[in-house]
């Protein structure tokens, strides 16, 4: 090598800084579920991924209509003449027909109760990438935006990595269900002015993730009414509104602005995306939709850098404009979600266990402060090791959301069939019983294993066995090798 | 309400995504007035995309033999669910080996591929950003060969805030890549306190369509090798160099032949889109032989993966040894008799090009139809071309060519019947123009010419579509 011993760098600050969070403390929590993954039959005492936010419930119903709908693939004899043409469609408009299908889907998805203009309608690389993508349209490096904590921890990577944004968390405390509230805004608002950094905006996910619940509508007027007040941008991650599985009905920005006098709208932007509401990840369906002109304009040219793939984006032009299909669907998974949750949150009640209150998300916040021993975040990190090493469940635990209060984990539940829920829940149930029934004993405590998250765990992608194909050569892992 | 904040970032309201040169607009013409074989025979047809459809058939035959490369058929959707889900940066090992397989193929079976150095983006346009924002900060410089490909400002300096130094070439010496022009844009860059990072090449190039020759190729990785900085290859064109040119020389076969060369520097981006015709595809690749860039590259990847779908039908199709062989060929001879066709219509009207070997345009020379020898008159012969003669042609200097009078046309996007149409009117207005002087009144000097966005991505329209326009509307 001929680099002698100068000191200069040979890669930008970018990609030798850490701002992609994976060498964070949480990185390689997932070790234990790579060396031993659970199989139903090949490996039943595996440890079984409770980690992925992935909604693997719905496949069935989309299998049957592409069955039925040859045309909608450009791969298929029905389908085929289209190969050309939409082969050679990379316009960052995005295909007309895609638009609309996504305007009608986002529509439905929120009760017919809002319309969207399909004009309006942006792509980007999967959420991840629509995500990155607004920041750079508002944020300068350096400018910072407001979120609520607990918050989905790739936010880091997606907001500001490289973009050079920063996070300021705004708290919310389980003592009234880690509602945002305006006080906490004002007081880190103001503490972000008096630290003369430049507050640009505030994005929240809603329905929350990692709280699996929707705002109601008061609060999310109150604040629309902050952000208009403060002229701040507002940034509202919707990509989980159609996991909504029962009441109180999901309430969009969209729906709320229309309430708010003198809303400002050039202030009101939307990430969406298909990864959770319809299960499809791999597809990388991200949008933005801004109610600001100048952000549509430019964000469409910068949209270049991650379009949808014209083969996708026309397969789901015809899913989504298939009304009768989407309100079966969106009824069905709402119908499947709310099972799957009550099978899983009675089978922890059985040993008291509390999870937050939720009608969203494909996942819980389950409250196991009662079994930490100490209320402290080490005593939070000790006692996860003890869930993936002995109780064999990977799960996430509450301070890699960033949450002020140790002793809350979010566990996921979506991604796997009713029998591996079961099995789940009764290893959940034999270690509550065995905690409660005697002292823990520090022995069983390996303190010393290095626990982090992986990267896919922040990109939530999944490797449950009931998934992997038989054709992978891959090992039973969702890592091929952490990096 | 009263602001002085601005509302959007710096690089919201910036230019650099290059739409508002005045170059942008250049296709109101084409738009108002698109051809069409039979509803518009008059129009204006689109000579300013590079795009490849000319083997299409080849792999539609291959589709629809090999049902189970797709997802949506019965043969296929037991895969569907696997798929959708599969969303690892990664991407599927099936489709990585495929890709690299096809580019150990491109290349002649010269060099093979590892498939854990392959890393996705979105299309060529995200994967040259991406190693931009690998190797440079914000203010750091590449050095890049003129002309250029004009879409590289937005790629590679928008959003990563580097700066690009051209090094200019010159038809005197065939626009050659010369050391003694490497040197002096380094050192003058260097006098100018400017960090330059590396060197940023197309090859096979576009505009120019020639591929380089091996000696120059092993200049260039000397001359990076010695500065120590960075040398990126843009190989998209690679698959397009024609059947009776000399075999193409990839950076990736040189350094194996230059034993001191620190690998680290030498990093390959390839696409999907101009040799496979898949521009929709957003098939971007990133190949590194720098573990650090792959490893940090591939974290970066998420912000532009391939949809998991494209990666399943790609990766049969690519590991087909059978159609690979089959399509570079047919493909390769395609378009070098699709450009033979061009330049013989071009030569009976005296109209030079440069001559090409590779690539889906020519990069012809008009120099003898300028008033005068400057960019204003460049400019003034464009707006009659696209006017009079109804041609959608690229001026040089929206490639930042030094020499005014070239122009890049392009003849892969279309059908025999509609090419033949375009040299009949390239040989009436030459006709014309050499028998007399041009009547100034036939000049619209104030029709605002510059480049669509489209331009950039090289968008096209089918005659299928319910707007037969490439650009929907303008923004």
């Amino acid at each position: 090598m001929a680099l002698g011993t100068n000191s200069f760098q040979l890669l930008s600050n970018i990609a030798t800084n850490d701002k992609h969070g994976e060498n964070s403390p949480y990185f390689d929590g997932w070790k234990a579920y790579e060396s031993n993954p659970f199989h139903p039959t090949k490996n039943p005492q595996g440890v079984i991924q409770m980690g992925l936010a992935e909604n693997q419930l719905c496949f069935d119903l989309i299998e049957e209509w592409i069955i039925n709908n040859p045309k909608a693939s450009i791969c298929t004899p029905e389908g085929v003449k289209w190969f050309k043409y939409i082969a050679n469609f990379q316009d960052y408009h995005g295909l007309p027909e895609f638009r609309n299908a996504v305007a009608n889907f986002m529509s439905k998805v929120r009760g017919g109760r809002v319309r969207f203009d399909p004009d309006r309608i942006l792509m980007g690389g999967g959420a991840t990438g629509a995500n990155e993508l607004i920041m750079f349209c508002l944020a300068d490096p350096g400018d910072a935006f407001l979120v609520p904590s607990p918050y989905y921890p790739a936010f880091v990577r997606d907001l500001c990595w490289r973009t050079k944004a920063r996070l300021i968390p705004v708290e919310c405390h389980s003592s009234n269900n880690f509602n945002i509230t305006r006080e906490a805004l004002e007081e880190a608002y103001s503490k972000a002015k008096d630290g003369n950094i430049n507050v640009k905006g505030l994005i929240i996910t809603n329905p929350s993730n990692p709280l699996g619940t929707t705002m109601d509508r008061e609060t999310l007027k109150s604040i629309v009414g902050f952000i208009n007040e403060k002229n701040i941008h507002l940034v509202c991650d919707e990509i989980y509104a159609a996991t909504v599985f029962r009441a109180p009905c999901f309430v969009s920005v969209s729906e709320v602005m229309q309430d708010v006098e003198h809303c400002n709208k050039d202030l009101i932007h939307i990430v969406y995306s298909l990864s959770k509401d319809l299960g499809i990840p791999g597809f990388r369906v991200g949008i933005v939709y801004s109610y600001n002109d100048k952000v549509v304009n430019n964000g469409r040219k910068m949209s270049s850098f991650g379009l949808v793939s014209s083969q996708t984006q026309y397969l789901l032009a015809a899913l989504l404009s298939d009304d009768e299909f989407v309100e079966r669907f969106l009824a069905e998974s709402a119908r499947r979600l709310a099972a799957r949750h009550n099978h899983f949150t009675k089978g922890l009640e059985k040993v008291n266990i509390t999870c937050l209150p939720s009608n969203a998300g494909l996942f819980v916040w389950m409250n196991l402060r009662g079994l930490l021993k100490e209320k402290t975040f080490e005593g939070e990190m000790m006692l996860w090791r003890v869930i993936i090493n002995e109780v064999k469940l990977n799960v996430s635990p509450g301070s890699a959301f960033n949450c002020s209060e140790p002793g809350w984990y979010r566990v996921c539940f979506d991604n796997m069939d009713d029998e591996t829920v079961d099995v789940a829940v009764k290893r959940i149930r034999a270690f509550v019983g065995k905690e409660t029934g005697k002292p823990v004993e520090l022995k069983r405590w390996k303190s010393n294993l290095r626990l982090s998250f992986s990267s896919r765990r922040f990109d939530e992608n999944v490797m449950s066995p009931h998934m992997m194909s038989p054709h992978s050569p891959m090992p039973h892992s969702p890592l091929v090798r952490a990096t | 309400m009263d602001f002085s904040q601005q509302l959007l970032s710096k690089i919201a309201t910036s230019d650099k995504h290059g739409e508002n040169s005045p170059y942008f607009d250049g296709w109101k013409a084409y738009e108002r007035n698109p051809f069409h074989p039979t509803k518009n025979p008059q129009g204006v047809i689109q000579m300013g995309l590079a795009e490849n459809q000319l083997s299409f058939d080849l792999i539609e035959e291959w589709i629809l033999s090999n049902p189970e490369a797709s997802i949506c058929t019965p043969e296929g959707v037991h895969q569907f669910r696997n798929v959708a889900n599969f969303q690892d940066y990664h991407g599927l090992q099936e489709f990585r080996n495929g890709i690299a397989n096809w580019m150990s193929k491109v290349r002649g079976g010269r060099v093979r591929f590892d498939p854990d150095r392959i890393l996705m983006s979105g299309g060529a346009t995200g994967a040259n950003e991406l190693i931009m924002f690998c190797l440079a900060d914000p203010g750091d410089a590449f050095m890049i060969p003129t002309p250029f490909y004009p879409a590289f400002v937005r790629d590679l300096c928008w959003r990563t805030g580097v700066q690009l130094i051209p090094v200019h070439c010159h038809s005197s010496n065939n626009f050659k890549i010369t050391r003694e022009a490497l040197e002096e844009a380094y050192k003058k860059a260097k006098e100018d306190n400017i960090n330059v990072k590396g060197l940023i090449i197309t090859n096979p190039s576009n505009p120019l369509g020639t591929t380089l020759d091996k000696d120059t190729l092993k200049s260039l990785v000397s001359f990076i090798n010695e500065k120590n900085i960075h040398f990126v290859c843009d190989e998209i064109y690679a698959a397009t160099v024609f059947s009776s040119s000399p075999s193409y020389v990839s950076v990736a076969e040189v350094i194996q032949e230059m034993e001191h060369c620190n690998r680290d520097l030498i990093h390959v981006i390839y696409s999907l889109s101009k040799d496979m015709g898949f521009p929709g595809f957003r098939v971007g690749i990133v190949y590194s032989f720098n573990d650090e860039v792959v490893s940090c590259g591939r974290k970066m990847s998420s912000f532009g993966l391939i949809s998991s779908q494209t990666q399943h039908m790609l990766a049969s199709m690519l590991s087909d040894e059978k159609f690979v062989t089959k399509f570079l060929s047919e493909n390769s001879r395609r378009l070098e008799e699709r450009h033979d066709k061009f330049m013989k219509g071009l030569e009976e009207v005296n109209i030079t090009r440069f001559p090409s070997n590779a690539g889906i345009f020519c990069w012809m020379n008009l120099k003898s139809l300028l008033k005068e020898p400057t960019f204003e008159a460049e400019l003034k012969l464009w707006r009659v071309i696209i006017n009079e003669v109804k041609l959608n042609v690229s001026p040089g200097s929206s490639f930042d060519c030094s020499e005014p009078g070239w122009f890049r046309v392009c003849f892969a996007n279309m059908d025999d019947e509609t090419m033949d149409i375009a040299l009949n009117r390239i040989r009436a207005f030459v006709g014309k123009e050499t028998k007399k002087p041009v009547g100034l009144k036939r000049w619209q000097p104030n029709l605002r010419l510059s480049f669509s966005s489209r331009r950039f991505d090289e968008s096209v329209m089918s005659p299928h579509s319910p707007i037969a326009s490439p650009l929907v509307q303008a923004t």
